[in-house]
């Protein structure tokens, strides 16, 4: 059986994790087709950072199954590699690499792990850096940079992999308020670009306007999900109404 | 605009006196000074009449004396040298995935970092031989070459844990962000987690150079002509006068301070540098 596009690109069934005696994850099923954005939203310590992290294997779970692209990821035989060239990842920390200048930063992976041409990739590099609109700061050190332009850095330095999803990890969370728009404008290009992403994230606003559906977790399992007018205006489930009573 | 006050905190900030050289003040250069003249006139004013005085003895002695610390030098540099080669590899065991490696660097390095170092030389001294027999070839294996083995093992086991310790105190994101990259376990390691590792490695790799470099003269209780041997025999044939015991081994401790403080304030330096970055 080979994936087309007809089918999920990512398709989560009954997906069970936990750490030792906790349990994160109790069942998470979910799908996302090509060129979706989906954003998981619910309390802290509900799972959402963790159901991500299954998906390009950086977590293992113990049971159900994770499809990428047709491609079992809960399979010890699995090449994590070629994985994670599919899977591109946005992590809350940035986690950009300090010793590296921007530029690098993004020229990186591709010499490095796709072994591309190195002229070529600084090419592309350079005008994905254009794209998340740091032209100038190609040869910074992340030191020198803000909070927001470091994780537009690190949202081009996954671009520059060319996956086929995106997975960000709270991206926003970690930023001081005026950076947020920045890097939220960034992801909604790469939507309206229609990239796959997969966000966790507590920006209710952001999530309304871009995400085509919103899942809505707590205590390791989707409690409620739709698309966004349904899902923020007819909540129906008591913990879902709850949680948009606070935040809204 | 001055104001007039009595609250420290509104006193404009003390401005920061430059470095002196080498972090010495002119009292420290002048006890050291002392130490210098004091103990060759102490031993002048013990000296009997009729015989050389003490410091024209020493300067008669000080080219085999210089000539015995390089010596130590070599010793040490060379320990250093390969100490820090296998050191790094076992450090690189002690953080690799396979459990046997993992668990057999750990332990070698635990047993050699907590030895007396001059067990360790007794050790390596009295456990090879004098020469080896290669395909009828003799090649000998001197004292010298048999301390520097010796005191390579407890270098090897502080780098190991200079290592391991270094990839541990680099934030866990690093390596999520090499994996999720794609990078295979290698490359993370040499691409992204050891380049920001020397500089931290490197004060702690200064510092136990310095160690290294005073402990040396251990070598001299198993024979090897460094300069405390050498400093023993000169006083030997000088009759062992007791008057000169202060200034020769008065300048032997100069020596060894001349060599290792630069260091120890060059590792300072360093550390408020990067501490700066960090």
């Amino acid at each position: 059986m080979s994936w087309t596009t007809a089918d999920p690109m990512v398709s989560l069934k009954d997906v069970h994790k936990s750490f030792g005696e906790l349990k994160v994850l109790n069942g998470v099923s979910l799908d996302v087709m090509k060129g979706d954005v989906i954003c998981i939203i619910g309390p802290s310590g509900s799972g959402k950072s963790t159901l991500i992290r299954c998906i390009n294997a950086l977590n293992d779970i113990q049971q159900g199954s994770i499809l990428v692209e047709g491609q079992e990821v809960n399979d010890p035989k699995v090449d994590k590699l070629e994985l994670r060239k599919k899977v591109g990842m946005v992590f809350q920390q940035y986690n950009l690499f300090p010793h590296k200048t921007a530029l690098q930063n993004v020229m990186m992976a591709p010499i490095r792990v796709l072994k591309h041409d190195k002229i070529k990739v600084e090419e592309v590099a350079r005008a994905l850096i254009k794209k998340v609109r740091l032209e100038g700061k190609e040869n910074a050190y992340p030191g020198e940079l803000s909070g927001g332009q470091q994780q537009r850095v690190a949202i081009a330095r996954s671009l520059a992999m060319q996956p086929d999803v995106i997975l960000f990890d709270e991206v926003t969370a970690a930023l001081d308020p005026e950076t947020v728009g920045e890097v939220l404008q960034t992801i909604k290009d790469l939507a309206e670009d229609g990239m796959t992403c997969i966000l966790v994230t507590h920006e209710m606003a952001f999530a309304r306007e871009v995400a085509d559906h919103i899942y809505f977790t707590d205590r390791g399992v989707i409690v409620e999900h739709g698309p966004p007018e349904t899902f923020f205006q007819n909540a129906q489930d008591p913990r879902t109404k709850e949680f948009l009573s606070q935040i809204l | 605009m001055k104001y007039e006050t009595d609250l420290p905190v509104m006193l404009p900030l003390e401005r920061h006196q430059s470095e002196p050289f080498l972090g010495l003040k002119s009292k420290h250069i002048l006890t050291v000074a002392l130490i210098a003249i004091i103990g060759p006139c102490v031993a002048f004013a013990q000296a009997p009449s009729g015989q050389e005085s003490p410091l024209a003895v020493l300067v008669n002695w000080a080219p085999l004396l210089l000539k015995g610390f390089i010596f130590n030098l070599i010793i040490s540099i060379s320990a250093m040298a390969f100490g820090t080669a296998i050191g790094a590899i076992l450090g690189l065991g002690q953080i690799s995935l396979i459990a046997a490696t993992r668990h057999s660097s750990w332990f070698v390095t635990q047993f050699f970092r907590n030895a007396p170092w001059l067990v360790l030389l007794f050790f390596a001294m009295f456990l090879l031989p004098f020469e080896i027999n290669i395909l009828g070839f003799k090649i000998p294996f001197p004292d010298w070459l048999k301390a520097i083995l010796g005191l390579s093992l407890p270098v090897m086991a502080n780098v190991s844990e200079i290592v391991r310790g270094a990839v541990r105190s680099l934030p866990s994101g690093q390596w999520e962000a090499a994996e999720s990259l794609a990078y295979t376990r290698m490359q993370t390691l040499w691409l992204i987690i050891l380049p920001q590792c020397v500089k931290r490695m490197l004060p702690p790799w200064m510092n136990l150079y310095s160690i290294l470099t005073m402990a040396t003269v251990l070598a001299s209780i198993v024979g090897v002509s460094e300069v405390m041997t050498l400093t023993g025999q000169a006083l030997a044939s000088e009759g062992g006068r007791p008057e000169l015991l202060a200034p020769f081994y008065g300048f032997v401790l100069l020596l060894f301070f001349i060599y290792c403080y630069p260091i120890a304030r060059f590792t300072v330096w360093l550390e408020k540098k990067y501490a700066v970055i960090n």
